[in-house]
């Protein structure tokens, strides 16, 4: 079997097994859980574009968005029509998996169109589009009375559920290191490096491009609507600006391009605010001091480490 | 005598006011090692980037066995058959050896970038195809020790070399090379001529060689083209090169007093 197969099988077992176990587990710690995997499908979907393909998009909050606002929709306005009054759980959960796809396809569909003519622009200049084009989604959305305008959604069904998240986050780690280290993806890689030298070789840089930001965004999608069933009710706030930069410092701590360290680097951002809770109102500064400390001291990323040869 | 591998027909290219390749007539046969000279700035370089679709021509044609090649770009030049080296080095400096050839050699795979996520046998066997080849390649150069290491890492004559057998992977049957004795002492151009005898007759190349090395063109090329502001103002034997007066007066005098190049 595959390195790759095994990390999956490996990943859905302990979900299963987490799942399973998991009434014995506190509430508290089981929410938390959630949210660190979903930080990891945020930050391992946003490493493809910023870290693999040497992108700087700074729109991923927006893809979040578009995922959490249709998989709601589905959920809320969808669902009673479908289902009628008393669904059985295995029903709820299938409409959930479901709206999670429609979430991140149309995500997906955002990243294609945004990916299409901003790709021509590079560094800062991308970074600006992307961040315009995630407050444009933000906007629209805050103006949608449908969708519950300033206000948000709420009243969403809670079916996030740790193997929903972490079944997500092994799809997407399998998908990215399974692409990334064929000889394929290592265009992504020859694209980040040198354009110029990639279009030689005969890749087409635009292409990888495109792929890395529809593959990106729709994972960013899924993630969305797995944190709006977590959550149970999201409003535009919640994907602004400060949510795409937490997502980009999650990458370059991680060590862009290196998937494992970005696992890490979400779980460490996810954990530290908690674990910062008693001091919570220094929370930010120290958060802040940690950050600009881990950059003086290790710019290349915290976590960038190899495990042997393998490159995840 | 069939049709030129690659011709080009009063192919020009303006910068603003500045025509860095001017009118230039040029065919190909195939098998030909074909050398292009010219002082600094004479515009070889940009009728290299002409040729692989890194620019279009302002005016002119230029055809690849008989097929235009307007309107395509790079990657779709290199999937025809031309590829190219640097006159600034351009490998992929993070990846390492073996992979900076190996993405070139992606371009002729025959599974689709999907499989990559099933790993089916015919994607296994089409990995495993390209990895040999990549091998087999680094072996012939005698690259093979630096497999793994990052491109960047290479000594600078052996990341010429790299770069070349990066665009050998992409199957090319016209290579380019910009300037590939450039930087190296007189032992390593003795070791160069003899790999580019060896490529041009084991890969069944035709070759175009820009090169300011005249130990180096003299004995490599059996025709020497010579441009000179954009023009080209010369075009024969390597014998009749060197004793045309033009070329001498444009290029030749000032190497030849400095003794075989500045380079
Ligand atoms: N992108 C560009 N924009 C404007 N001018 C350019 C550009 N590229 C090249 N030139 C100009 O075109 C002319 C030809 O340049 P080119 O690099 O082709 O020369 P070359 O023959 O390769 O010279 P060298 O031997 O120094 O490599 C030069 O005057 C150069 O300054
Ligand atoms: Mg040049």
């Amino acid at each position: 079997m595959p390195r790759q197969h095994a990390a999956l099988l490996a990943s859905l077992v302990a979900a299963i097994a987490v799942t399973a176990f998991g009434g014995a587990l506190n509430a508290y710690y089981l929410d938390v859980a959630m949210n660190v995997g979903i930080a990891i499908l945020l930050a391992v979907s946003l490493n493809l574009v910023n870290g693999h393909t040497g992108q700087f998009s700074l729109g991923h909050a927006g893809f979040m968005a578009v995922g959490a606002y249709l998989s709601s929709a589905c959920t809320l306005r969808l669902a009673p029509q479908l289902l009628g009054g008393s669904p059985s759980v295995f029903a709820q959960h299938a409409l959930f998996f479901g709206a999670l796809l429609v979430g991140g396809l149309v995500a997906a569909l955002a990243g294609f169109l945004i990916g299409l003519p901003s790709l021509r622009l590079k560094g800062d200049y991308l970074a600006l589009i992307t961040l315009g084009f995630a407050e444009i989604i933000r906007v629209v959305f805050q103006n949608t009375p449908a969708l519950g305008g300033a206000i948000g959604l709420n009243g969403m069904p809670p079916l996030t559920t740790i193997a929903w998240t972490f079944g997500w986050v092994a799809a997407a780690v399998f998908t990215v290191s399974c692409l990334i280290n064929s000889t394929y993806g290592q265009g992504f890689l020859a694209v980040r490096d040198d354009e110029i030298a990639a279009a030689a070789s005969g890749l087409n840089p635009t292409r990888y491009k495109v792929v890395a930001f529809t593959l990106g965004a729709f994972f960013a999608g899924v993630a969305g609507g797995l944190f709006a069933h977590l959550k149970l009710a999201i409003d535009p706030r919640g994907f602004d600006f400060f949510r795409s930069v937490e997502i980009v410092v999650m990458v370059i701590l991680g060590g862009m391009g290196n998937t494992l360290g970005v696992i890490l680097a979400a779980t460490l951002l996810t954990l530290l605010p908690e674990v910062l809770r008693p001091v919570a109102e220094y929370r930010m500064v120290i958060y802040a001091a940690l950050l600009v400390g881990l950059m003086l001291v290790r710019p290349q990323g915290l976590f960038n480490v190899r495990l042997g040869r393998a490159r995840l | 005598m069939s049709a030129p591998l690659l011709q080009l027909d009063q192919a020009t290219l303006r910068f603003g006011g500045l025509t860095a390749v001017n009118a230039v007539d040029l065919a190909l046969p195939a098998g030909r090692l074909h050398g292009l000279i010219g002082p600094n700035g004479a515009g070889k370089t940009t009728l290299f980037n002409l040729v692989t679709g890194v620019y279009a021509p302002s005016s002119g044609t230029l055809a690849f066995d008989g097929r235009p090649l307007a309107g395509l770009r790079p990657d779709q030049i290199t999937a025809l058959g031309i590829a190219r080296t640097f006159q600034n080095i351009r490998l992929f400096p993070r990846l390492s050896v073996f992979d900076n050839v190996r993405v070139a050699a992606n371009l002729h795979r025959a599974t689709s970038p999907l499989q990559a996520l099933v790993r089916d046998r015919a994607f296994r066997a089409d990995e495993a195809a390209i990895a040999a080849r990549v091998d087999e390649l680094l072996a012939l150069f005698n690259l093979d020790r630096f497999r793994d290491a990052p491109a960047s890492s290479l000594p600078y004559g052996e990341q010429r070399r790299l770069e070349i057998i990066r665009a050998l992977a992409t199957r090319p049957r016209l290579l380019l090379l910009d300037e590939p004795a450039a930087g190296m002492n007189p032992s390593e151009k003795v070791e160069l001529i003899r790999l580019i005898r060896e490529i041009h007759r084991r890969f069944d190349l035709t070759i175009l060689l820009v090169e300011h090395s005249m130990r180096v063109v003299m004995s490599l090329c059996e025709r020497i083209t010579v441009l000179d502001y954009g023009v080209k103002i010369a075009e024969g034997a390597p014998a009749e090169i060197q004793t045309d007066p033009k070329v001498i007066e444009a290029y030749l005098g000032e190497e030849h007093t400095a003794k075989f190049g500045h380079h």
